[in-house]
C-alpha cells in the first residue's frame, strides 16, 4: 500500500509569500501617497475596461468559451503538454521541464552560460518573477535587464512589483523621475539632466536607456501569455515593443512558461485575444502581439515548462479553476481591498484577489494563512474575471483549510456560549451596552482587550446600540410573559 | 531518479485522479462580421486613428504616388523594404539581412500586410516576402504599411482563421505605447513611434 503524501508545493525560494497580510496592510494603509496613486490608477483603468467591454455584444459568450477552453485544457493537461512538446520540437525548438523554481533557474542559467553571454534582456514575465530568476542569474554573474517600462522602474528603484500588469502602479510620475535621474547612469545611459516628470519625457528616457541594450543583446528571456498545443505556437502580448525587441533581435530566446498556459488549438486564440486586452489595459487590442512556432528566423529557441506548485493547485477540484487565470489583472483593479492596500501587502508576486487564491494553493495554506481573509467577499472580482473564476467561493473554501486565528476562535466560542441560553444572551446584551462607554468619543470600538484584540487589530467594531431589540420589544409590547 | 518530465507528467495525472470530464466548448460567440465593405473600411480607419496611427486612402493606380507622397512629407529619404515588396520606391534599401544597427540608421520601413481587423484597428504581419523579417518593422522609427481592402476583416476570429500559425506573426494596433505611468497612455516607447497606413480600395 502506498501512502499519498500530496503533491509538492512551490519551491521555498519562490516569491509567493511574505509578512502576514494584516501586518503588511497596516503599513500600506498608512501611506497616503500610495493610496492616492492607487486610487487614481485603479479608477482610470476601471473606467477604460468597462467602456471597451461594453462595446462587445458577445462578451458573455466569449467569457463562457474562455472558461470552458481553460477547463478543457486542465482536464487534458498531460496529453496537451506532450502535444506541445512534440510540436515545438518538430519546429526546431528544445523543450525543458522544471519541477520547481530551483530547477527552472538552473536550466535557464545553464542555457545562458552555454551562449557565453553575461547579460540578458527580459520581457516582463510573472513566471520568471515567481521563481526569482533575476536573483539566480545575478548569483551566476549574469546581469538581467528588465525592459518593460514598469519593470524597469521597479528594478531601478530596488523595489518589488505591486501589480500583475502594471508593477509600478504604486509610483507616481514625480517618483519615477527621481528614480530615473538617480539610477539610470549607474547601469547604462543616464537620464537627461533636464528630465521632466511628463509621461512622454519619462518614456523617452527609457527608450534611449534601453536602445543599446536591445541592439547588443545576444540572449533574451520571456514568459508566454499563451501556448497552442497543436501548433507549438507561443505568444507574447504587450504594448511597448520591448517584447518584440527581445523576442526578435537576440539570437537565443528562452521562454519560461507555467504548465497551465496552454490552449488546445490555434482557433482558441480567437477567444483569448479578445478577452485579454480588454480586461487588462482596457484597450480593444494591445499594441503588439508576437507569435512564433519553434525556432524561427535563425534563432535558437528553448521552452521551459514550469510546475512549481501548479500541480498542487490542480489536485483540488474546488480550487483548480484558479489555473484558468490569464493574468489580466482585472480582479485587482476592481477590488476594494487591493485599492486600499496595494500589491505589496499580499507578500506574493501574485497580489489581489487572484493572488489571494493562487498563492496559498501554490505554497500550501500554512505558508499563506492570512491571504484567504484578505477580501471583503464582495464578488466584484468574479464579475470582472474574463474566464469566470469564482474567486469569492474559493476564498471561503480556503478559509476552511487554513488554521483559524486565535481571536476568531475566541469570539466564536464566546458567542456560541452566550447564544446557548436566553438568560445568558440577555446578560451578554446588558454587558455589551457597557461597551458604548469604551468607544463613545469616536463612535466606534477600535481596541478590545486580549484575546479579542486580535479581532479589532484589523477591524473597527461598531458601538452596540443604546437599546437592544429585546429591550425595545419589552418597552413597547410589555414583558409578554 | 525519474526525469523532471516524467515526474511533472506523473504529478499532473495524480492531480487529476478525480478524472474531471473535458469541458464542452460552445463557440456561440460571433465568428463572422456583418458590416458591408464601406462600413468595414470606415470602421478600420476610425479605429486606426483612435490609436494614433495616421491613415491615407487611395485607389490602386494611385498607390505608388501615395507612398512617395507619404515618405516625402515624413522626410524619410532612406527606407528599408522587404525583398518581395511589389512596389518600386526610389531610394529604398532592399533588406539583405541588414543588422539591427544598420536598420537603426534608416529613416523607416515600408511593407504590405497579411490581414487587418477593423473592430480593433489591428494589422497583422506574417513575414511573407512582401512584409519581410520581423526585425525590419521593429527597429526603424517609422512604419508605412499598405493594407488592401480585401485583406480587411471585421473581427478577430476572421483574422485567426486566415492566418498560418507556422509563420512568425506580429499583430500591430497603433504605434508603440505604454500605460505604465499612472495608467495614462503614452504613444511611443520601443517600437516604431509612428505608424502610417495606406488603405487601398
Amino acid at each position: 500500500m502506498t501512502v499519498f503524501l500530496g503533491l509538492p508545493r512551490a519551491d521555498p525560494e519562490s516569491h509567493l509569500h511574505g509578512a502576514p497580510f494584516p501586518q503588511a496592510a497596516r503599513a500600506a494603509i498608512a501611506d497616503t501617497q500610495l493610496r492616492r496613486n492607487l486610487g487614481n490608477a485603479t479608477a482610470t483603468i476601471r473606467a477604460k475596461r468597462a467602456r471597451v467591454v461594453g462595446e462587445v455584444p458577445d462578451w458573455a459568450a466569449l467569457r463562457a468559451a474562455g472558461a470552458a477552453i481553460k477547463d478543457d485544457t486542465l482536464a487534458r493537461l498531460p496529453e496537451l503538454l506532450v502535444q506541445l512538446e512534440e510540436a515545438v520540437t518538430a519546429r526546431g525548438g528544445t523543450v525543458h521541464w522544471a519541477r520547481d523554481a530551483t530547477e527552472a533557474n538552473r536550466i535557464v542559467t545553464a542555457l545562458v552560460q552555454a551562449t557565453g553571454a553575461d547579460e540578458v534582456v527580459k520581457v516582463k514575465s510573472m513566471a520568471t518573477q515567481e521563481i526569482g530568476l533575476n536573483e539566480a542569474l545575478e548569483a551566476a554573474g549574469i546581469a538581467a535587464w528588465e525592459t518593460d517600462l514598469a519593470e524597469l522602474i521597479v528594478q531601478l528603484g530596488h523595489d518589488t512589483p505591486s501589480h500583475i500588469l502594471v508593477p509600478a502602479i504604486h509610483r507616481n510620475r514625480a517618483e519615477i523621475r527621481e528614480i530615473f535621474l538617480r539610477e539610470m547612469g549607474r547601469v547604462g545611459l543616464p537620464a537627461p539632466a533636464d528630465l521632466t516628470d511628463s509621461p512622454p519625457a519619462l518614456a523617452d528616457a527609457a527608450r534611449r536607456h534601453l536602445r543599446q541594450k536591445f541592439l547588443d543583446a545576444r540572449v533574451a528571456i520571456s514568459g508566454a501569455n499563451f501556448a497552442v498545443a497543436s501548433t507549438g505556437t507561443l505568444s507574447v502580448v504587450e504594448s511597448e515593443g520591448n517584447g518584440r525587441m527581445c523576442i526578435t533581435l537576440p539570437r537565443t530566446l528562452i521562454t519560461v512558461m507555467g504548465i497551465e498556459k496552454l490552449v488546445p488549438t490555434w482557433q482558441d486564440l480567437e477567444v483569448f485575444l479578445q478577452l485579454l486586452p480588454r480586461s487588462s489595459t482596457g484597450e480593444r487590442m494591445n499594441p503588439y502581439t508576437s507569435m512564433w512556432s519553434g525556432a524561427v528566423e535563425g534563432q535558437e529557441f528553448h521552452l521551459v515548462l514550469l510546475d512549481n506548485g501548479r500541480t498542487a493547485v490542480l489536485s483540488d477540484p474546488e480550487g483548480r479553476a484558479a489555473l484558468r487565470c490569464i493574468r489580466c489583472s482585472a480582479c485587482l483593479n476592481v477590488c476594494p481591498v487591493y485599492e486600499r492596500t496595494g500589491g505589496h501587502a499580499y507578500g506574493s508576486i501574485y497580489p489581489g484577489p487572484i493572488g489571494a487564491v493562487l498563492s496559498p494553493q501554490m505554497t500550501g495554506p500554512s505558508q499563506n494563512s492570512t491571504l484567504p481573509y484578505a477580501s471583503s467577499l464582495c464578488g466584484a472580482c468574479y464579475d470582472a474575471c474574463p474566464v469566470a473564476i469564482d474567486i469569492p467561493s474559493m476564498l471561503v473554501h480556503l478559509r476552511s483549510q487554513v488554521p483559524h486565528p486565535a481571536a476568531e476562535r475566541a469570539v466564536m466560542r464566546s458567542v456560541a456560549y452566550a447564544m446557548g441560553s436566553p438568560r445568558r444572551w440577555a446578560v451578554a446584551l446588558a454587558v455589551s451596552k457597557a461597551g458604548r462607554l469604551l468607544g463613545r468619543r469616536r463612535g466606534r470600538l477600535s481596541t478590545l482587550p486580549p484575546p479579542l484584540s486580535g479581532w479589532t487589530s484589523s477591524r473597527d467594531l461598531p458601538l452596540p446600540p443604546a437599546e437592544s431589540f429585546r429591550d425595545w420589544w419589552t418597552r413597547t409590547h410589555g414583558d409578554g410573559s | 531518479m525519474s526525469s523532471a518530465r516524467d515526474e511533472v507528467l506523473g504529478r499532473i495525472r495524480r492531480a487529476l485522479a478525480d478524472r474531471p470530464a473535458p469541458a464542452e466548448v460552445r463557440r456561440d460567440y460571433r465568428r463572422t462580421g456583418e458590416l458591408d465593405r464601406t462600413a468595414l473600411l470606415d470602421l478600420l480607419v476610425d479605429r486606426l486613428v483612435d490609436y494614433k496611427a495616421s491613415v491615407r486612402r487611395c485607389a490602386e493606380p494611385e498607390l505608388a504616388g501615395t507612398l512617395v507622397d507619404a515618405l516625402t512629407e515624413r522626410g524619410a529619404a532612406r527606407v528599408v523594404v522587404p525583398p518581395g515588396l511589389p512596389w518600386d520606391l526610389p531610394g529604398a534599401v532592399r533588406d539583405d539581412d541588414l543588422t539591427a544597427a544598420e536598420l537603426d540608421d534608416l529613416d523607416g520601413v515600408v511593407t504590405a500586410c497579411a490581414v487587418a481587423v477593423a473592430e480593433t484597428g489591428t494589422i497583422v504581419l506574417d513575414s511573407s516576402p512582401d512584409q519581410g523579417r520581423r526585425m525590419i518593422t521593429l527597429v526603424p522609427d517609422y512604419h508605412l504599411c499598405v493594407v488592401r481592402a480585401d485583406q480587411v476583416v471585421q473581427i478577430v476570429p476572421e483574422a485567426v482563421a486566415r492566418l498560418d500559425p507556422d509563420r512568425p506573426l506580429t499583430w500591430i494596433s497603433g504605434p508603440s505605447a505604454t500605460s505604465d505611468i499612472e495608467l495614462n497612455r503614452v504613444e511611443g516607447v520601443h517600437g516604431p513611434r509612428t505608424l502610417e497606413v495606406v488603405l487601398v480600395d
